[in-house]
């Protein structure tokens, strides 16, 4: 089975406040980690493989630094890791990173099922994986609670439905977004991390893409603009209501109301 | 391509600090004299802003921009699971309506689904202007590629200029793809949505984990997507009259294929914890009998809340130890809570301070909940809660309105 999971490398903390005068960002530190969902989907990998065989790839997409993101991923037992990084890809936003990152996939060769995690922390849209398979041409599958059984040429997996649990059979190749505690993550391995250190992650540029139309990437192929940032109003009125029992549960009734309770 | 440069032969030793100093994501690294802008850069140009002046410059290339004019209208997709329409529909197309009333566009809604063409009238009765229905047998479950082709079709039909769709499970999973497939901008989750004089819509959402606030705009591809989450936009007053008209669409069945085969649908089982509960009644030691707590049951099943309490109602056996709050009980953090009759001792209020609305009733003025709680009510909760219960009920909007 030849299997490849998306990650991404996110702050460390998402505690990040704006200036209020400049509307600068301020970043606590610069520490950064593996985003956490993207575990479930490495550990799913490694199941898949203890059971069926074959390789785990892993991608990423960002800058140099993002390569420790992919040793971590080797610590877990991935095999190979590429990286997709230019500064022509800087400022994309959904659409144009899906269709980078799509791109990058194109290079790796056949692959039967490609891993998501949830969501990032960072981003926090869980876009991005079901846009990477419109751009690859394949089905996906989002918010998988339970892996089932891997045939031959497909997959059955439980996905989530809010109010119900649908058992669904999908034909490779597909993608699939796997919910957290989908299986408990596996601890980087200290062994492994020996036997990898010297592990080549391959970087794919701008150059090595088969769709070089720079329109498409970083900034100039994101169809958002961020207008402005700001710093999120906080609730931190405090009312006291005095009255008779009529007089509150009046009170109360209305504000329950404008809050959308009732 | 729009870029970011960096003037070389403006720099210096401190230019060169100071530039990597005001860059937010280290993506400016000084290398041997000159400055190299590396992967890491979000192009969010405060080093053009706020860096030395003109040193770093921003070079944009106008975009082709779309022609705004054939872009007409407001789309809404209908969320259900089998028919079963949820009620955040009815709140986008509240939005949409207002939307809409600021450039004079019409309301659509998409409904993708099996035998949904009777569904489809109730949402006339909500100010739709039209209702856009795909009924086949094939599209029974919510795949993907039959869904988003569905989408697609009504898309190319009416060009809607914007389109609102609801964070839920399959908003998530649609909206993307079909974003992907016209090439154009999707913002997940916005909490605010504004309607600009040129047709752009505002869409405000939280980045960084709610840290902060983005406003963003989709201003050169159409159509603008956005999902929304349930229960932040205002559903409209049902109207007593439908109006606007149904539309069936036929779809080639070529694009009814999928290669997903749903095998198998349970319903939940719905587990009581109140870790997860969105609205809760905690009671605390006012309460004065067990039979009371029929009271405070109604009042819960008024709210669709979760019944919870503190220590010495567990103790008494009047609910249960997993519905205790508090340090020795569970931590909860719901959008709405309302504690009866509990002064708030630091180990109840460290398992629920953290809740999004906080009401309190007691009729100690003093009592040490009401510095936690967002709104206080001084009263006795034998008098209060009866009313409430009386008040919701009458306050409950009637079939429809006029």
């Amino acid at each position: 089975m030849q299997i490849l999971v998306c990650i991404k490398q996110v702050p460390g903390t998402s505690k990040i406040d704006v200036d209020p005068i400049t509307g600068v960002l301020k970043r606590d530190g610069v520490d950064s980690k593996m985003n956490p969902y993207d575990l479930f989907a490495i550990e799913t990998a490694l199941r898949l493989k203890e059971q069926k065989g074959g390789t785990i790839k892993v991608i990423s997409m960002g800058p140099p630094q993002a390569k420790e993101v992919i040793k971590e991923a080797f610590m877990m037992g991935a095999d190979e890791g590429v990286l997709v990084s230019d500064r022509k890809f800087a400022g994309a936003d959904v659409l144009a990173t899906s269709y980078a990152i799509s791109q990058g996939v194109r290079q790796l060769g056949n692959l039967d099922l490609i891993l998501c995690g949830k969501q990032t922390t960072d981003g926090d849209t869980a876009q991005v994986g079901p846009e990477m398979a419109e751009y690859l041409g394949i089905p996906h599958i989002a918010n998988v609670l339970k892996i089932i059984e891997v045939k031959e040429s497909s997959i059955l997996v439980e996905m989530d439905m809010a109010n119900t649990i649908e058992m669904a059979e999908i034909q490779f190749p597909c993608l699939l977004t796997v919910e957290k505690d989908i299986f408990q993550p596996r601890l980087p391995s200290y062994k492994k991390k020996l036997s990898t250190k010297d592990r080549e992650i391959k970087t794919i540029t701008f150059n090595d893409l088969e769709d070089k139309n720079e329109k498409r990437y970083g900034l100039s192929g994101s169809p958002t603009q961020v207008e402005r940032i700001f710093p999120p109003s906080v609730n931190s009125d405090r009312e006291t209501w005095t009255g008779t029992g009529a007089e509150l549960s009046s009170q109360i009734t209305d504000k329950l109301k404008q809050l959308k309770f009732i | 391509m729009s870029k970011l440069i960096c003037h070389q032969e403006k720099l210096n030793e401190s230019i060169i600090q100071a530039l990597v100093e005001v860059c937010p994501f280290n993506a400016l690294e000084a290398k041997n004299g000159t400055l190299e802008i590396t992967a890491a850069c979000k192009m969010c140009k405060i080093c053009v802003k706020k860096g030395p002046k003109g040193v770093m410059e921003f070079v944009e290339e106008v975009s082709t921009t779309v022609d705004k004019d054939l872009w007409k209208g407001i789309g809404v997709y209908v969320d259900h699971v089998e028919g079963e329409i949820h009620p955040v529909t009815y709140e986008l197309i509240g939005k949409a309506k207002e939307l809409a009333a600021v450039v004079n566009f019409p309301v659509y809604c998409v409904f993708i689904g099996n035998d949904i063409k009777d569904k489809a009238q109730e949402l006339l009765y909500y100010g739709v202007d039209e209702v856009f229905v795909y009924d086949y047998e094939e599209l029974n479950h919510f795949r993907i590629e039959p869904y988003t082709a569905a989408f697609e079709d009504f898309i190319q039909k009416m060009k809607p200029s914007s389109l609102l769709v609801g964070a839920t499970t399959i908003g998530r999973s649609l909206a993307p793809r079909v974003a992907a497939r016209f090439q154009t901008g999707l913002t997940a989750d916005c909490t605010t949505l504004e309607m600009k004089e040129n047709t752009d819509l505002v869409q405000i959402r939280p980045a960084f984990g709610g840290n902060i606030m983005a406003q963003i705009i989709c201003p050169n591809t159409r159509p603008q997507m956005a999902t929304v989450r349930y229960k932040v936009m205002d559903a409209p007053e049902k109207q007593c009259e439908p109006k606007g008209k149904i539309t069936l669409c036929e779809l080639d069945p070529s694009k009814l294929v999928s290669a997903i085969k749903v095998l198998k649908v349970t319903r939940k089982e719905i587990e009581e914890n109140i870790s997860d509960a969105e609205v809760i009644i905690a009671v605390g030691r006012a309460l004065k009998s067990e039979k009371d707590m029929a009271m405070i049951q109604e009042l819960a099943q008024l709210l669709g809340a979760q019944i919870a309490g503190t220590r010495p109602l567990v103790e008494a056996g009047w609910i249960n130890a997993k519905q205790q709050i508090g340090l020795s009980g569970r931590t909860v953090k719901p959008k709405l809570i309302i504690t009866l009759g509990i002064s708030g001792a630091v180990q109840f209020a460290a398992g629920m301070n953290s809740s999004e609305q906080i009401f309190a009733i007691n009729k100690d003025p003093h009592a040490s909940i009401f510095n936690i709680a967002h709104y206080g009510i001084i009263g006795d909760i034998y008098e209060v809660v009866p009313q409430l219960i009386e008040d919701i009920k009458s306050s409950r909007p009637l079939a429809c309105a006029r």
